[in-house]
This record gives C-alpha cells, structure tokens and sequence, in this order.
C-alpha cells in the first residue's frame, strides 16, 4: 500500500514545485464541416465544436478535484482552417469570419485557445492556403482565443521559402495590426518546420488529417519538480544526474497518462498522445533556465548551456517514453524566452542571445520561442530567422518553430508585458545585416538527401 | 474498492483526528488505514479510505474537507489513491 512518504513527495511537487498537467487538448476534425457556402460552414463549425467540446472544460476540472493535481488549461485543437475553408473563402475576409467562429466557440465551451488557424505549405500553396496566411494578421487582430500556424517545410519536401518570405511579412503585419497590445498577436502565431499532427501545446496546436474524428492529448509539466530533484545530486557526475532526469521525468509523466486516461474515459473521446514536454511558465521555479542553472551553469546561455540542454532533452524522453503508453506531439524541453523567468533573467544578464537560442533549438523540442524583437525589424530578416530555424529543423529531422515577436514602438532594451501564461520579455536584438537577396529568390529549398529512405 | 487518500498537514492541536473522523462518519466514508508523523514540527497525518457508500462525489468531499481544515486550520486534502500508484508503483 502507499505510505504516508510517498503520499508527501506527490502532494510536495504539487504545492511546491508547479507539478501540474499543463493542457488537456482535444482535437476535433472538421473535415465533415466542408461546404461551399460559408455561412452554413460557419454554422457547422460552430456546432461540431460546442457539441465535441461540451463538457471538456468540467471534466478536466472535475478529474482535478478528484486527484488533487492541477490541469492549468483545457483546450481545442482543429483540422487546419485552410482544408476546411477552401471551397467556401473566396477571400481572405471570408478566412477572418471563420476564425471569429471559431473564438465564439472556444468562449462558449469556455476554452482559454483554440489552435487550427492553420495552413499546411511545406511544398506548394493552395489559393485558399495563401488567401488564409493573408488573412492570418486580422483574424489574430479580431480574434481573443484563436492561435495560428504555418508549416513551411519538412525533411520529405524541403523548405517552401515563397511561404517563409510571405511569413516574414505576416509576422510583422500581424505585429502591426495587434500594436495597441504591444504586438500580442504574434504571440498566437508560429511557423514550422515538420509540425506534429497531434500537439497538444499552443500556439501550434492544430488536429491534422490522420488523426481521428475527436481525440485527446494531454501535455504535463513540471520543470520545477525536475530542478528540485536534481538539488540532490548536486557535484555528482552525469550518470547520476541522467538518471535522476529521468526517475522524476517518469512520475511526472505518468500522471499525465493517468489524466490523459481518465479525460478519454469520461469524455467517451480516444486517448491520443501525451506530450512529454517540460513546459515552463512565469511563476517562480517553474522554469527549464533553473534546471540548466542546477546542471551547472551560471545562466542558460553560458558556454555548455547545448551540451545541459541535450542531455535533459534525452533524459526527459527516456523516462517518459516507459510511463506511457503513446508519447507524441512536441515532446521535450521547451526553452520559450518570455515564459520562463530564468531565461528572461539571462538576457538581461547579456548571457543569453538569438544566436545561442538557435543552437539550443537543435537539442530540444521547438525552436525561437516567445522572443521579443526591435518592432523596426524587417520583414525580410525575420524571413532569414525563419528559414534559418526551419533548416535546423529540416536536415535533423525534428520540429522547429519560430514564435517571434517584432513589438512595434519598442526597442532593444525595452521590456513588453503579454501578461498570464504568456509572461513578459526584455527585447533583444537581432542581427542588422541584410539577408535581403537571399529571401528575395523565392522557390524552394530541396529536400535533404536523407530525406530519400524509401 | 476505490480508495481515497485523505491527508492532512499542519500545526498539531487538540482534536484533529477527531474532527476528520466526525466528518467522515457522517459522509458514510469508512477509514482503512492511519498513520502518522510529526515532520519538522508539523502534524502530518495519512488515512487511506473507502468512499465507495459515501453519495458525495470525490470533488465535493475534496471541497468540504478543505473547508473544514480552514476551519481547524491545517491543511487538508482528499485524492483518489491512483495518483499515487500511478507515480510511485510500476
């Protein structure tokens, strides 16, 4: 039976150390809402969603009563828009109506994001793929829940750099149109190399094709519980440290799989996937900067912060891959700047720059997260930031992202305000060389030759 | 038999134990197991229970019990047993 220790160590990662399961997101398709006229797709949207969704948000808060373990965020992930909207949006307008639908909805099942504003050009684009990026600037600028992404390339196709230049300039009007909140709508847009079907994380979140008609997938967290553990191997060698990573990677994550089990049961919806990711938040030791602080480093950034990064990268999959029993979506250490307060503390330290940032992304799940730049950054080198995190992503056959902020009116030194979940971050500066003519090509990149396994 | 771990942590004083068996004897809640220890000068008390003939849902139990710690001033929590077999029994 249990004991009155075991009991303790659980109840102490709750209160103490911001063990939580993260995000209870259900995916829903909306292949079956397609129609050509777009009101009565709109109508079909909202139906499927407030029908689906309906007791998603009770059920989580009453699986967290009964177990006594927070679940921070319900939400809903959807088919990519572009799929579903192509037959009916003439123009981008018609695009920005469905994303209105689909804000009413999130607000009426009481969901704080709803993920699938989406469009899916990793090869070639679509008019209705095009006419969605167009309209993706005011459907974030008119909508409060909606989050959007773009994936631009993939290791089987290569980069679609004509996408990565129109996202370059979609960032900066998004940022544009979203000004007054200092350029939040940037916050709800990420572009991606090799997007998962099945995250469970926002802003990315989007249900892909091949997945189910509905589905669950839970995403845990919990890099407070993995630094307070590591306080107890302090100066010993790495093998301890690994597999402390990974013991404390392993309780947290089967109590994801337990509310992923529990939420699938009482909904009557699949259990899909739990995402293995440490996610960290603004709340103090809740943050993946400190765990790379406990490994040794004086602030994440310093040289060894890949090496740091790598090994809790691996240690975290390898002790969550055996406490569950389908792991998906994103899984890994997510290094966003303005959500983790030990990462803010090391750019205004000088230790952390973009540059570091993007090789720690090739070591850990995402990419450029959450990073606040000059509002006077030009489209095109946002353009080169994207293709540049979208290579990593390419030729290593992992995700990437790249969520930037350009924050309009501010500059390097200046601090914006996104506020809850989203934190805050110190604008950091970017490289001033012009990758003009580069992004000025326009084609595609070709796929990588390991890209050719069959 | 589902299993409910009721907790309770805080300063010791007088009638705790009695105050959480009221409760619980008249939700109907039976009391399998208890043990205790004093860690750092705090009350700290475990009590595995059988909350299956009890009508009130874990949730609200959960919520009555928080509430009645409140009022003695110690911490109480009520969990079903399955979080912790989850994260300490493979």
């Amino acid at each position: 039976m249990i004991n009155i220790f075991e009991v303790n160590e659980t109840n102490k990662m709750i209160e103490h150390e911001n063990l939580d399961v993260r995000t209870i997101t259900m995916g829903i398709s909306l292949l079956d809402c397609i129609d050509s006229d777009l009101e009565t797709l709109n109508k079909k949207v909202y139906d499927k969603i407030t029908t689906c969704a309906k007791d998603l948000v009770s059920t989580g808060e009453a699986i967290s009563a009964e177990y006594g373990i927070p679940i921070v965020n319900k939400r809903i992930s959807v088919t990519p828009i572009a799929l579903i909207g192509g037959a009916a949006c003439k123009t981008a307008e018609d695009f920005v109506t469905i994303a209105e639908t689909l804000d009413r909805a999130a607000k009426t099942v009481g969901v704080n994001f709803i993920g699938g504003y989406s469009a899916l050009v990793s090869k070639g684009m679509t008019l209705a793929e095009k006419l969605l990026i167009e309209s993706i600037p005011q459907a974030l600028a008119k909508t409060e829940r909606v989050c959007s992404s773009v994936n631009v390339g993939s290791t089987r196709t290569g980069i679609n750099m004509d996408a990565v230049k129109l996202m370059g300039e979609i960032v900066l009007e998004t940022a544009k149109a979203t000004k007054d909140q200092d350029s939040l709508g940037c916050a709800k847009l990420v572009v991606f190399c090799n997007a998962p079907d099945d995250n469970p994380f926002m802003a990315g979140a989007f249900h892909g094709v091949t997945e189910a008609d509905t589905i669950i997938n839970v995403g845990v967290s919990g890099p407070g519980v993995v630094k307070t553990a590591l306080e107890q191997v302090r100066g010993k060698d790495f093998e301890t440290l690994c597999e402390m990573i990974k013991r404390t990677a392993f309780k947290v994550t089967r109590v994801g799989q337990l509310v992923a089990q529990e939420a699938s049961r009482r909904l009557g919806v699949k259990f899909g996937i739990v995402d293995l990711s440490l996610a960290p938040t603004p709340a103090i030791g809740d943050s993946v900067a400190e765990i790379l602080e406990e490994i040794g480093l004086e602030h994440a950034g310093a040289p060894g912060t890949t090496a740091a990064l790598a090994l809790l990268n691996d240690q975290v999959k390898k002790g969550g891959v055996m406490a569950s029993t389908a792991v998906g979506g994103l899984s890994g250490a997510f290094i966003p700047v303005s959500e983790d307060q030990g990462m803010i503390d090391a750019v205004n330290a000088g230790a952390l720059t973009i540059e570091k940032l993007e090789a720690m992304t090739c070591v850990c799940s995402v990419g450029l997260d959450m990073i606040a730049i000059p509002g006077d950054t030009k489209a095109s080198t946002i353009a080169g930031i994207i293709a540049d995190e979208s290579a990593i992503g390419m030729v290593n056959q992992k995700t990437t992202a790249v969520r930037l902020i350009p924050v309009i009116g501010k500059g390097v030194g200046e601090v914006v305000e996104f506020g809850g979940l989203l934190g805050y971050a110190p604008i950091m500066p970017v490289n001033q060389f012009s990758c003009d003519a580069f992004v000025q090509r326009g084609g595609r990149i070709p796929a990588p030759i390991h890209s050719f396994k069959n | 038999m589902k299993k409910t771990i009721i907790t309770v942590v805080g300063n010791d004083t007088v009638g705790i134990i009695a105050k959480v068996c009221t409760y619980l004897a008249d939700n109907n809640v039976n009391i399998l197991d208890i043990s205790q220890t004093i860690v750092q000068g705090y009350f700290n008390m475990m009590m595995v229970t059988d909350a299956s003939k009890c009508e009130k849902d874990n949730g609200v139990l959960a919520k009555e019990l928080e509430a009645l710690g409140d009022q003695i001033g110690v911490v109480i929590r009520c969990q079903h047993e399955d979080i912790f077999n989850v994260m300490h029994r493979i």
